[in-house]
């Protein structure tokens, strides 16, 4: 479903004057939301930046019903106020705007236990690939190399796979964005509304305070992620995989950006040994390949 | 037309919670709390009752699921106890500040290591610091009608904060008893459609919960307070009508039994004070003139109740099932510092860990406690902890410290020597 | 979904406020303040360039962009902006494709401004 950029809604869902920081990929994030759910959502916010972004009362920065909740509880603050409205028959979009740590860490369980549930919510992960509200400590989320307090000499982990683990639960709807993809990230959110049953969107959100990089470019690092490969834009519909434009005809990597294009203009990865580049590498490899056995499996490749 | 039926005391609580007309129930499992989650379950299943059961992964999200409902606008009900209390501890206060009406039900257990499922206050009390009101019962009746009651109670706009009601572990919670159960109309004339101050649904952008200036911040829990203190009045003007519908009056947040030419109280909450009643006809036979305050509610704190019944008196006894490691029993220190022309006041500690306390060792208790002050004139002895009929002195200060024998398990021969 | 589910129909609540202070804020701007005082450098758009493509607007972070309908030269719609608000990220500026919007320093910007006015006295 094609989006037309200039009917989008005019309505301010994030209002100015906030407290993030400037370029920064949530509010970008939440104005997409808004554009696409409108009026009929209501948004729990687990601790994070988006919580912080709000300013402070009695004034609030995000033009929707917020429900900020501690940091464990977004999706089950979530179930709870989405049968709510069920039951008193209310149309509403219940949507959980967590990030990283209150999804694949902290927020892990509930998440979980919402999708096995089954429960009537849309739940998107701000992904910007740490704990940036209180000072870019690592997360389960932090990229292989990439420097962060906690990870002085570059973090030997590597990104935990949820939307695998997500879509593992078969659940209706699982999909990734990217902040600079926002027609992508809006018709996903357009299409979850329209699913009875959990739906996840994991939005890719470059941070340029924790990342290190000009705010200047939040959209164009989001893209470069992309066109390197580095971020895979895809959706699981009942199960069934398919990629997204400009990910389909990246399959084939001689179609794909040099990776160092991304890498390059983020200081996290400045301390970045060969070693690690090539360990970064081979794990988006391995991330293609994973797309790759699944799209075989199902006959498409 | 009310029935009557043997009923054990979470099965009360589960009747409650569907003459209440709850909407949404998210509960996770955990003894002694389970039957009320299983009888919901049941009331549901069988259309008895028409509500939506969450079946959550742990009690964090069984509190937050539960809130999240309340902040849609329904009404919502959850149940736990012990480790599940604790595991949620963080959403209490979220609930409890976020103004928005809940009723929980605490089955009252210890909490380990090593694993106890018996019955201990450390729970329950351990709680009472958010801003809930908490309520103990004594029976399973208490446990159904204080339950209405909590209903009522927390969606007072005086009050507007969440509620618990404590039932103790296995002793109410798991054995049979005559319910009263009040017919639904009975109940839905005590019980007015759900009021709260606000809901998060699709409508004007509000936000719950975004920073607040620190001066702003401190006034609203100034409100708090003041709320959970004004809950006083809610409680004895819901629990005068209750009395006007069912017979059964709750207008006092405590019971007084036998008070009236007391000399001696023994002061305490919950099951216990039953078997207290029974010591206390025993030791008036003997010619010690004994009462029991019973401790209906334990917030708000029932000061002027305590004080007017204390006034005069030469002795408090105060019982606690629960230690506030380093000190003292809370409610013995919660009930001292409500009274200030102090009689006598001697605080024990029994039963802690589930151990059994019957009316004999009550009324052992309450001699000893007499004793002292015949003997000592005045005696302020914070605890005492009375462990298998033996007495065991173990306030602060400089009052002696006497412990049992402790029986040793020894450690594998690779930890000694460590 | 589990069983006994949802019948449909509980009522709303009645809302009273019992006049308490609640944690609840209003959606509105400057949340935090007048955020146009972080400014180091502002957008300056060039009217005569924009093509009324609207991606400043649709990149813009802070929602200061607004797209004035038909007020461009060429009858095109053009970006509007809120300096009251404006951090400054300059994400407009990368993401216009015919560099439209230019940054410019916003000290400078602020004293030229001031030398123009008391110039025109």
């Amino acid at each position: 479903m094609a989006v037309n950029i200039k009917k989008l809604p005019r309505k301010k869902y994030v209002l100015p004057g906030n407290a993030a920081c400037p370029g920064c990929p949530e509010t970008m994030g939440f104005r997409y939301l808004g554009m696409a759910l409108g009026e009929k959502a209501v948004v729990v916010i687990p601790a994070g930046c988006s919580s912080v972004i709000q300013g402070m009362w009695p004034r609030n920065g995000w033009g929707l019903p917020v429900l900020n909740i501690v940091f464990a509880a977004g999706a089950a603050a979530a179930s709870g106020l989405a049968r709510a409205m069920e039951r008193r028959g209310v149309d509403a979009q219940v949507v959980v705007w967590a990030g990283d740590g209150g999804t694949a860490d902290i927020g892990l369980q509930a998440l979980s236990g919402a999708a096995e549930r089954g429960e009537n919510i849309i739940y998107i992960c701000v992904d910007n690939e740490a704990y940036m509200n209180t000072g870019i400590q690592r997360s389960g989320l932090t990229p292989h190399g990439a420097w962060t307090t906690t990870t002085h000499r570059g973090n030997p982990g590597r990104k935990k796979p949820l939307p695998q683990i997500v879509a593992a639960h078969k659940v209706p709807y699982v999909a990734t964005a990217s902040v600079g993809y926002p027609w992508d990230f809006i018709a996903k959110l357009r299409k979850a509304a329209s699913i009875k049953g959990f739906k996840y969107i994991h939005l890719h959100a470059p941070c340029p305070v924790g990342w290190r990089f000009d705010p200047a470019l939040t959209h164009k690092i989001a893209q470069l992620a992309v066109e390197t490969g580095a971020w895979i834009l895809y959706e699981y519909e009942n199960g069934r995989l398919h990629l997204n434009p400009p990910s389909t005809r990246l399959l084939d990597p001689s179609k794909r950006k040099p990776l160092e294009e991304y890498i390059k203009l983020q200081g996290r990865f400045r301390g970045l040994s060969e070693k690690d580049m090539e360990e970064l590498k081979r794990e988006i490899e391995e991330n293609w390949e994973d797309i790759r056995a699944v799209l075989r499996a199902q006959g498409g490749l | 037309m009310a029935v009557k039926k043997p009923m054990r005391g979470n099965e009360a609580v589960a009747y409650a919670a569907k003459l209440a007309r709850v909407q949404v129930v998210a509960a996770y499992p955990i003894t002694p709390q389970t039957i009320i989650v299983e009888k919901i379950d049941e009331l549901i299943a069988n259309g008895e009752m028409d509500a939506t059961m969450i079946h959550v992964e742990s009690e964090h999200s069984a509190l937050a699921a539960t809130y999240g409902a309340a902040m849609g606008g329904v009404r919502a009900f959850t149940a736990t106890a012990s480790h599940g209390l604790a595991y949620m501890y963080e959403m209490l206060w979220w609930a409890a500040a976020s103004r928005v009406p809940i009723v929980m039900a605490v089955v009252t257990r210890a909490i380990g290591p090593p694993w106890n499922i018996h019955v201990e206050h450390a729970d329950i009390m351990s709680i009472r610091d958010s801003g809930w009101l908490v309520s103990m019962a004594e029976n399973n009746q208490e446990a159904l009608d204080l339950t209405l009651l909590m209903f009522r109670v927390t969606e007072d706009p005086r009050v507007y904060l969440p509620g618990v009601v404590g039932l103790d572990g296995f002793i109410l919670s798991h054995t049979v008893e005559p319910v009263e159960i009040p017919d639904q109309e009975t109940v839905d004339e005590f019980l007015p459609p759900r009021r709260q101050p606000y809901t998060i649904e699709p409508g004007p952008a509000i936000a719950m919960g975004n920073i607040m200036p620190d001066e702003v911040f401190e006034k609203h829990r100034m409100d708090m307070h003041a709320s959970n203190r004004a809950a006083e009045e809610a409680v004895r003007e819901a629990g005068r009508l209750y009395g006007r519908l069912t017979g059964r009056d709750y207008s006092s947040l405590v019971e007084c039994y036998r008070c009236s030419g007391a000399d001696a109280l023994i002061v305490g909450m919950g099951s216990w004070m039953g078997d207290a009643k029974i010591a206390v006809d025993r030791l008036r036979e003997k010619g010690l003139r004994f009462g029991v305050l019973r401790l209906r509610w334990v917030r708000p704190f029932p000061w002027s109740e305590i004080r007017e019944a204390a006034a005069g008196k030469k002795l408090l006894l105060v019982m606690d099932r629960s230690v506030s490691f380093g000190h003292a029993g809370p409610l013995f220190l919660e009930v001292s510092s409500a009274v200030e022309a102090r009689p006598s006041m001697v605080g024990v500690l029994a039963g802690v860990g589930g151990v059994d306390v019957s009316y004999e060792d009550i009324e052992r208790i309450a001699s000893e406690a007499y004793r002292l002050v015949e003997e000592k004139g005045h005696v302020y002895i914070p605890a005492l902890w009375y462990h298998l009929g033996e007495f065991y002195p173990m306030s602060p200060g400089p009052l002696p410290t006497r412990l049992p024998e402790m029986p040793q398990a020894p450690l594998p021969s690779s930890q000694e020597g460590r | 979904m589990s069983e006994g589910e949802s019948r449909g129909g509980a009522p709303a609540p009645v809302l009273e406020s019992g006049g308490h202070l609640y944690p609840v804020s209003a959606a509105a701007p400057g949340s935090m303040g007048r955020t146009g005082f972080w400014r180091l450098q502002r957008p300056v758009v060039r009217a005569e360039r924009c093509t009324g493509c609207y991606l400043c607007w649709l990149y813009c972070p802070e929602a200061v962009i607004d797209m004035a309908e038909g007020a461009g030269p060429r009858g095109q719609d053009i970006p509007v902006i809120d300096y009251e608000y404006c951090k400054g990220c300059g994400v407009c500026a990368t993401a216009c494709p015919v560099k439209a919007i230019e940054m410019v320093d916003e000290e400078q910007f602020l004293m030229k401004m001031l030398e123009e006015d008391a110039g025109g006295r």
